[in-house]
């Protein structure tokens, strides 16, 4: 075989880098979500439905409302962003654009790093911007309310990445939501305990900055680890369908 | 040595193990945790303060260190799962992980009868109790993830990385509640801590911990080798053992 006729086989170089992908990969959840802006709207919703809930079933009174409502914010919240990870990986599954995403040179731990980010922005975020309203409607202090948005801020993400290994864990799965609440509900108990505490702490003067510093600490921890599980567990529900 | 490991690899050999092993783990256990039951709930001095209904201690101390135990005995198999996808070590987690949650679920349940004429409560949210109550929940989750998922090779992996994460998340829930718990109320609850026991009541609670890993081995061992004909029962060696057994 004469080698020199051929010219040598170059690995194909792909056209975009990392950072580039991560960008487009956003960018395309972001326009898919404002198409169907339902969707957008049914996790906010299921928010304000569910804060209702509390003063209808337990107690309206003024007392209760100031003590617990910073953790029935947090429960509502928690539990919103629970219903909406099934639509983190689900259309994307059923129309075949995982597997595209799968296949793609950058790593896939960056691609789905990008789609929780898109799902943070879509559902997380809009949920602290509308926590001021409710949180004056359960009687919390202004400065109350302020750590509370500021506690949600550093933990809604933290939710929807801990929350993206569950969905790709149960992706493709027949009870695939139920089985998804089980299994993440459990992990998320840390950041619960720790965006309340801290509102607590601020209503009795404590200074909060640690515990701030903390819920940071979970967020790195999260941004770091997370995608990694998730990527790895996408590939098995994949390679399982 | 790696032939060592590569021979762990295999459930046949695995079998033949096991079945060799079995005899002596039930014995030792039975004879061992029953040494130790005795003797802790017949023998052992009463307790200054709580009279004699201390002694539950011998089985809710137990059951509490073998359910933590086991979940990091499945996190350890699960690495294994996922980096030499070895059969045998996900044939473990999946036969063991029902073991962990009825060990978890024992050692509540122990918990709240000793609580009820202690405390005068079955259940205080303690950081203990509430700890040892989500890795209940984090059991269940990889008991119920595994029986979603038809593929049994997916499956085990898909539980491995379950375990990981949640193996992750332990130290960080045991600490947040620790933390929680502090925060809403000092620690009232002195007793909950191990006391600082006199020889005859430590070495009874020494045995029976013993004799329960030991019968959690044989246990283990079982439930392997059940699953692994279920696994392998289209394989020659199963074929013939079962022909074997039929005459």
């Amino acid at each position: 075989m004469n080698a020199e006729s051929r010219p040598a086989l170059k690995p194909v170089e792909s056209a975009i880098g990392p950072v580039q992908a991560m960008v487009a990969v956003f960018m395309r959840d972001v326009r898919v979500a404002f198409r169907q802006r339902q969707d957008l709207l049914n996790p906010l919703l299921f928010f304000i439905m569910v804060v209702t809930l509390f003063p209808l079933g337990v107690s309206p009174e003024v007392a209760f409302l100031k003590q617990s409502g910073a953790g029935i914010l947090w429960v509502a919240a928690l539990l919103s962003v629970l219903l909406s990870l099934d639509h983190l990986f689900r259309h994307d599954f059923d129309d075949g654009t995982l597997e595209q995403l799968i296949l793609q040179p950058q790593p896939l731990f960056l691609l789905i790093l990008a789609k929780t980010l898109a799902h943070w922005i879509l559902t997380g975020l809009p949920l602290v911007l509308l926590t001021p309203v409710l949180g004056i409607m359960v009687h919390l202090d202004g400065n109350s309310v302020a750590i509370l948005c500021l506690t949600l801020l550093i933990g809604t993400p933290v939710l929807s990445l801990i929350g993206a290994i569950g969905a790709a864990l149960t992706l493709g799965l027949r009870s695939a939501g139920v089985l998804l609440s089980l299994l993440i509900i459990p992990l998320y108990i840390p950041v619960l305990i720790f965006g309340t505490g801290t509102v607590a702490a601020a209503a009795e003067g404590a200074p909060v900055a640690g515990y701030l510093a903390l819920m940071g600490a979970f967020l790195v921890l999260a941004l770091t680890l997370a995608p990694f599980a998730a990527a790895a567990a996408l590939r098995i529900s994949m390679s399982n369908s | 040595m790696w032939q060592w490991f590569h021979k762990l690899g295999s459930p046949k050999w695995f079998y033949g193990i096991a079945n060799r092993l079995m005899p002596w783990l039930l014995a030792g256990g039975l004879i061992v945790l029953l040494a130790g039951l005795v003797w802790g709930l017949a023998f052992a001095p009463k307790d200054y303060l709580q009279g004699n209904s201390y002694r539950i201690i011998f089985i809710h101390v137990p059951a509490a260190f073998l359910a933590q135990s086991i979940y990091i005995m499945m996190a350890v198999a699960a690495v294994v799962t996922l980096v030499w996808r070895m059969k045998l070590a996900d044939v473990f987690v999946k036969a063991i992980a029902p073991v962990g949650l009825v060990l978890t679920f024992l050692s509540l349940f122990t918990g709240a009868v000793w609580g009820k004429p202690t405390w005068g409560t079955w259940w205080v949210w303690d950081a203990r109790l509430t700890s040892m109550l989500i890795l209940l929940f984090l059991y269940g989750g990889a008991i119920a993830l595994d029986r979603a998922i038809n593929d049994e090779k997916s499956a085990a992996r898909a539980v491995a990385v379950l375990v990981l994460v949640g193996v992750v998340n332990i130290p960080i829930i045991k600490y947040s509640v620790d933390w929680w718990n502090t925060l809403h109320q000092p620690a009232t609850f002195k007793l909950t801590e191990k006391p600082s026991m006199p020889m005859e009541m430590w070495v009874p609670l020494l045995l029976s911990v013993l004799g329960l890993y030991l019968l959690f081995g044989w246990l283990a061992c079982l439930r392997m080798k059940t699953e692994i004909l279920l696994r392998e029962q289209r394989t020659r060696w199963v074929r013939e053992l079962v022909l074997a057994g039929r005459k």
